[in-house]
Order: C-alpha cells, then structure tokens, then sequence
C-alpha cells in the first residue's frame, strides 16, 4: 500500500539524513521525499511517499517519531487530502510540432516557460501524479530533452492545520 | 547578582560535567581535544579513568552507567579516536545504556578537507547514537550538552555524541547555564495511559496462566525491581527474565523461572509457549528471546509495557500496549490491582504451578562434574558464585562463558549484572568490569571471559593495574571461539573454519607482564583451592585465573535459530 506522510521536523542542520538514513538503514522504501521550510522557519515539513503493509507503516510512523528532531508525524492517507506534484520537461521543438505542443500544454493546463521554437521549450506543469505521468507520455513523441520532478507535497482538505500547536 | 563568567568552550565542558553532577569520565586524549584536557587537567570536580584504547573508554563508561545508575560519560579524540568509539556507542544503543561521548573534531575551517585526523563522525555515528551533535558555535555548547544528558538519560535511554571542533574548545563566550531543558521534539511519555492499565489489570485478574516476561528496562527505571516482585506475587505470576534483565527478580524466589529465550531454561520456556497472558515488562521481544515469531506465546493475550513505542509490536503484536516508564506503569498496575481488591483465579494458578513445577522437574541446566575428568565451565560459574556467596558484580565478554554466567551464577538484585547483550560485543568484559569497579568500589567485581573475547580489548589490563582495580577475571579457556564452535558443530557438521586458536598467549605470564597476579588451573580437583587463592589476593591488583576447561562443551538448552521456543535442544 502507498503511504503519505507528512512529518515536522526542526529546521536543523542534518534532519534530512537522519530521515532518510532511517528508511535505508531499516530497509523502508522510499519513493518520493518533499522538503522546505514552512511559515516558521525554524520548522520544515516533509512529505514523504512510502509503500508498505500496515505493519511497516506503523513502525516507520514510530521509527520517525523516535528521531529526536522531528516534531510531529502524520499519515494522511486515510483522511480526505490532496496531494501535487510539480513537473519541469523540456521538450524539443521545431516549427512542424510547434503548434501541437502549444496545444497540448494547453490542454493539460501546464506553462510554457522558456520558449525556443527551433530548438526546444520547457514546460511546467502542477497536478496529481497521474496528470503528469498521462502529459509526459503525450510528450514522448515529440522528443524529451530532460526533466524532473519534485515529488508531491500533500495537505488534509479538512480545516485542521498540521503545526505545532 | 548575575555573575558574567567567560569561559573556553573546554571550560564550559567541564563546568557544565560539574553541573550535570558528573564525577567519573573514561577517555583517551590527542590533538584535537587538548584544549579539554587541558581544562580538567585544572579542575578538581571529576575524576578522569585513562583507557588503553577508545573502545575500551565506551565499555567502561556503559560497565559505569549500568552498575551506578548514572549517565556513562567517554572523551575521544577525533578521526580514529571518534572511530574506535562506534563499536560502544552502537553497543550502548542496542543495550539502551546512557552515556555522552565527547569528540574532538579538527577545527572547523577544516572541516571537509581531509584533515589530519579528520572523519565524519557525525555521519558515521548517526545510526550508532541515539542522537548526536556537532557543535558550531561556542555560544551552543552548554545547550548541547544539557540536551545531550537530557537525552541521554531520559526516554529510553542512549548514548549521545557531542562532536567539537578545536577552534569550539578554544573559542571564549560568556557561559550561560540554561537551567530547565525543554525541546519541543523530544518529550517521553512517562505514565501509562489509565484506560490501558484499567484493561491490563483486567486481564491479570482474568488470566488463568500468566507469566511476565521483564527485561532491561526494569534496570533502567531505577527502583522498579521491587515493583517486579510485588507484582508477581500479588498474581502468583510466574517470572522469567532476559538476559539484560537478569537480577530484576531474586534468582532464588520461586516465583523466577530463569532465563527465557536460545539459552533459557525448559520451564521458562514451556511456560512462554503454553501462557493465556504475557506480561512483557521493559523487554523488547529480540529475536534471541522470540524464537520463530509465529510460534511465540500462541495463546497468549500480550501485554507490553515500554517506554520506547517503536518497541511495541515491531516483532510481536501487542494486544494491550502501554507506552511509558516500567517503574511508573507497574505503580499504576499495582495500585489499581490494589483498587479493584481482586485476585487471580487460585485454583486454575495451582494447576498452572503444578504444571511448571513439572517442567522445572526436567531440570534444563543440571550438568554433572566427574572427578578425574575435564572441568565442566558451568562448575567454574557455580565455584564463583559459592565463593562470592552470589554477591558479586558480575561483567562478562560475548559468547559460551557469558551464557553459562547467565545460566549458573545467580543475581538477587539488579545492576549488578554488565553483559554486551543487544550487540554482543567481544571486549565489552574487561573494560565493563573496570567500569563497574569504579562505579562501586568496594564491591567484588568477577569478570567472566572466554580466551577469544578477552584478547579483543585486553590491552585494558593496563589500566585495571594503573588504577589498582582488584578485579577477579576468570577465563574459561577451550581454546575454541566456543560458540562459533557450537554453532560449527550443531549446523556445519563440525567443520571448525577458523575457530580454533593454534596460537594462544600464557595469560599467566600476559597478567603478570600487566603487573596483577596469574594462577592458572587445568583439573578439577585444583579449581576450588585456586579461586580461594585468587579471591584472598589482598593487594589492590587485578587477579587473573586461567580456567582450562572441557574444549567441546556446548551451551544447553537451546532453542536452534529459527525454531520454536518449545522445541529446545536439552543436551
């Protein structure tokens, strides 16, 4: 089973290892890790996707909480939430596929943001995973230059805040 | 009146040691921790153990910590000095010891240059502590260090590393003693959840045949040993304990069924696998102890009472888990045991008591020593015991002799048992009793050891005798790395790959060369006259007794790896 969990941690040197040196050193997967700082600097929040029976999932839920820097851990996946994901892909570009690309982009509500009509552009796009998964394999044809991917980020749709009150 | 004090980071170190209430620390100097050493060679407030190596700083601080009840505190230099020290930091962790361990770190301009002496001993102890730190700025070290011992010492305890750069010892601020430690990451949960002990209690009361099953945690939550016992005899529970929980309960109260697990007795056992309750008290359900987990306690509800959550149910599920300190928790328990004026069902605990005693008739660890023929190790124990009336504080090293010192020695109380159990760790022995010796001084510390464990960290020899530390070392020699022998024997068909010592060193002649006494005995009739010798020996020195015993005894019982607690091996 995919698990999101998000995790608040002290904005300190090294809290990023810890996480992840963690989920290697017990043998967790980790599929995606999602960091910055949040309105409190001295705070960072984490999202991080894992897969794993019950089981596993309550032991890393436990595992992190061990870890002396971290502040708070919740799984959100069984409560109502959203999660994004942000995607960069520059595609090459010539004036036959111009057109189509602008269209595609169009449709799948992502951004030109660097536009070289002979040679390539670059283009951002923020939605669920399977938005972007669908939109890269649209752009295959066209030539994939390069890309990247933050990862999502995942918040509870509920009013609750996640801080550390 | 606020007095401004402005103090060296090395001054701060040792002002914020005198604070935290610390009086002994083990260490070995070098480059980048002169500046400390020289700050308490100024000083007058602790005293300072100088080891032979650094591991040996980390054993003696846990050997320290486990005896006094005190946080174990180490200083080691940095690059291999920081390095020697994983090996006990990792050991300290597995075995839940408090201890902070000082380094020195090259300075912090030259921090990622592939200094002199550098490592990165922030990275490389990071899953070896149970938190560590490196300081950057002056201005945090006493922070750092009030965090540190907080962490340390509280929560399931752990050693925590404090890295510090030279420049950090050289560099002046104004000192600041931060009286309360309050992170807003790190706070245990000390009592027990009142719901869950409402529920507990229930189920004591309901069971029909209980047993608890208590660890090390009963030695880290100073005070709770007594609570153990009124437990167990307000249920008529029968006991057993792991390996760090042995002295938890008298090992003569009859309540206590030994030692469970891959060396425990057949009716602790038997009594584990054919329990409807299992009462688990500050143990954590190691594989050593579980046997095959799908045949463990079958029957049985499970409580877990623990201070670690990530303990509970990793292994085992717990069917009533209760997060907080064994000492608090087993307070609540009895108090409402006390509230709800019940007992246990009597007549179904006399049958379970009939039922034990019949297993305990099986007597799992008899052995018989003949006249005429090799000494049997666990006569050796058994001698130590009688001439020590079962009084001693007892350290051993990893292997054959510390199971048979588990089996056959006997503790009525805790901390005074000091074994490398979560980790086991050859070496730990002899720097553990050094530890243990300074921790109580005028007590009789026996360290048990095995010819393959003692040449790991016997270079601490040197400081027994520097420190006049007059411990009694038993060696139980077979020239075997016996337990790789025993496993080589029972599932290799006794191909002996490289456990057998052609070479081994006249510890005799090794203990004098160190300066204590040596007396070696190879016949049983000498045994008991030697150890008489060796324990009269009244001058301050180490006593080391060179025990030549049967070179093919095995451990028994035993539960083979991966089988089921009741399909022990007897002999």
């Amino acid at each position: 089973m995919r698990h999101t969990i998000t995790v608040l941690v002290e904005n300190e040197f090294g809290v990023l290892t810890r996480v992840a040196g963690l989920f290697s050193a017990r043998g967790y997967n980790i599929e995606s890790l999602n960091v910055a700082p949040i309105q409190d600097k001295t705070v960072s929040r984490m999202t991080i996707v894992t897969r794993g029976d019950e089981r596993a999932i309550e032991q890393i839920k436990k595992q992190l909480n061990k870890l002396i820097p971290v502040i708070k851990v919740e799984d959100i996946s069984h409560t109502v939430h959203l999660e994004r994901e942000m995607l960069l892909v520059k595609v090459a570009a010539c004036s036959d596929s111009y057109d189509a690309l602008l269209a595609l982009a169009e449709s799948s509500g992502a951004n030109i943001v660097t536009d070289h009509i002979d040679s390539h552009m670059i283009i951002e796009l923020t939605g669920k995973a399977e938005q972007l998964d669908k939109f890269l394999l649209a752009l295959t044809p066209y030539g994939i230059i390069a890309m990247t991917r933050t990862g999502p980020v995942g918040m509870r749709r509920d009013a609750k805040g996640f801080s550390l009150g | 009146m606020h007095t401004i004090m402005k103090l060296s980071g090395a001054e701060i170190l040792v002002e914020c040691l005198k604070r935290e209430g610390v009086d002994t620390i083990f260490g070995y100097p070098g480059g980048s921790v002169l500046q400390i050493y020289d700050a308490i060679f100024q000083q007058s407030h602790f005293k300072h153990y100088l080891v032979r190596h650094e591991q040996g700083a980390l054993h003696a601080a846990s050997g320290y910590a486990r005896i006094s009840g005190k946080c174990g505190v180490a200083l080691v230099t940095s690059g291999p000095g920081a390095t020697n020290a994983v090996t006990g930091l990792a050991d300290a962790l597995a075995d839940s010891t408090p201890m902070v361990c000082f380094s020195g770190q090259v300075p912090s301009a030259l921090i990622g240059n592939d200094a002199f002496q550098e490592a990165d001993v922030v990275g490389i102890t990071r899953s070896a502590t149970k938190h560590n730190f490196l300081v950057k700025h002056v201005e945090d070290l006493a922070l750092i260090i009030r965090q540190a011992f907080h962490i340390a010492t509280t929560g399931r305890p752990g050693p925590v590393l404090i890295d510090i750069p030279k420049d950090i010892s050289i560099n002046i601020c104004e000192f600041e003693w931060p009286e309360v430690v309050n992170m807003r990451s790190y706070q245990p949960v000390t009592q027990g959840h009142p719901g869950q002990i409402k529920k507990a209690v229930r189920a004591m009361l309901a069971c029909q045949r209980p047993v608890i099953y208590s660890g090390g945690g009963i030695m880290n939550a100073v005070g709770s040993a007594s609570l153990l016992r009124e437990l167990s005899h307000a249920l008529n529970a029968p006991v057993t304990n792991t390996l760090m929980g042995l002295g938890g309960i008298p090992y003569d109260d009859p309540h206590f069924l030994g030692m469970l697990g891959m060396h425990g007795t057949y009716e602790a056992n038997m009594a584990v696998s054919h329990c409807d309750l299992l009462i688990a008290i500050g143990s954590r359900f190691d594989d050593r102890v579980t046997g095959k987990l799908e045949a463990f306690a079958p029957d049985a509800t499970i409580i877990h009472v623990d201070i670690d959550p990530s303990s509970i149910s990793k292994n085992i599920h717990a069917h009533l888990p209760i997060v907080g300190d064994v000492g608090v928790v087993l307070k609540q328990i009895l108090e409402e045991i006390a509230r709800k004026n019940g007992a246990p069902d009597a007549a179904a605990l006399a049958l379970w008591w009939e039922q034990i005693a019949e297993w305990r008739s099986v007597d799992s660890l008899h052995f018989e020593q003949l006249p005429d023929s090799p000494i049997r190790p666990q006569r050796v124990i058994q001698a130590v015991h009688e001439i020590t009336h079962g009084n001693a504080l007892v350290a051993t090293d990893v292997g054959q002799h510390q199971m048979w010192a588990a089996q056959h020695y006997g503790f009525r109380k805790p901390h005074r048992w000091v074994t490398s159990g979560g980790l086991g760790t050859m070496g730990y022995g002899l720097p553990a009793g050094i530890g243990a010796q300074i921790a109580s001084p005028g007590e009789r510390v026996v360290v048990f050891t095995g010819d393959a464990s003692i040449q790991m960290c016997i270079q601490e020899l040197a400081t027994m005798y520097q420190y006049r530390l007059p411990i009694v070392i038993i060696i139980l020699n077979n020239a075997y790395m016996g337990m790789v022998r025993q496993w080589q024997e029972m599932f290799y068909e006794s191909r002996y790959s490289q456990s057998y010592f052609d070479s081994l060193p006249d510890f005799v002649k090794l203990a004098e060369a160190y300066r204590g006494t040596g007396l070696k005995v190879d016949k049983i009739e000498q045994l008991d006259s030697v150890l008489e010798q060796a324990f009269a020996i009244d001058n301050g020195r180490f006593v080391l007794v060179d025990v030549a015993v049967s070179k093919e005894e095995n451990v028994y019982p035993m539960v083979p790896a991966g089988a089921a607690l009741n399909e022990m091996v007897l002999s």
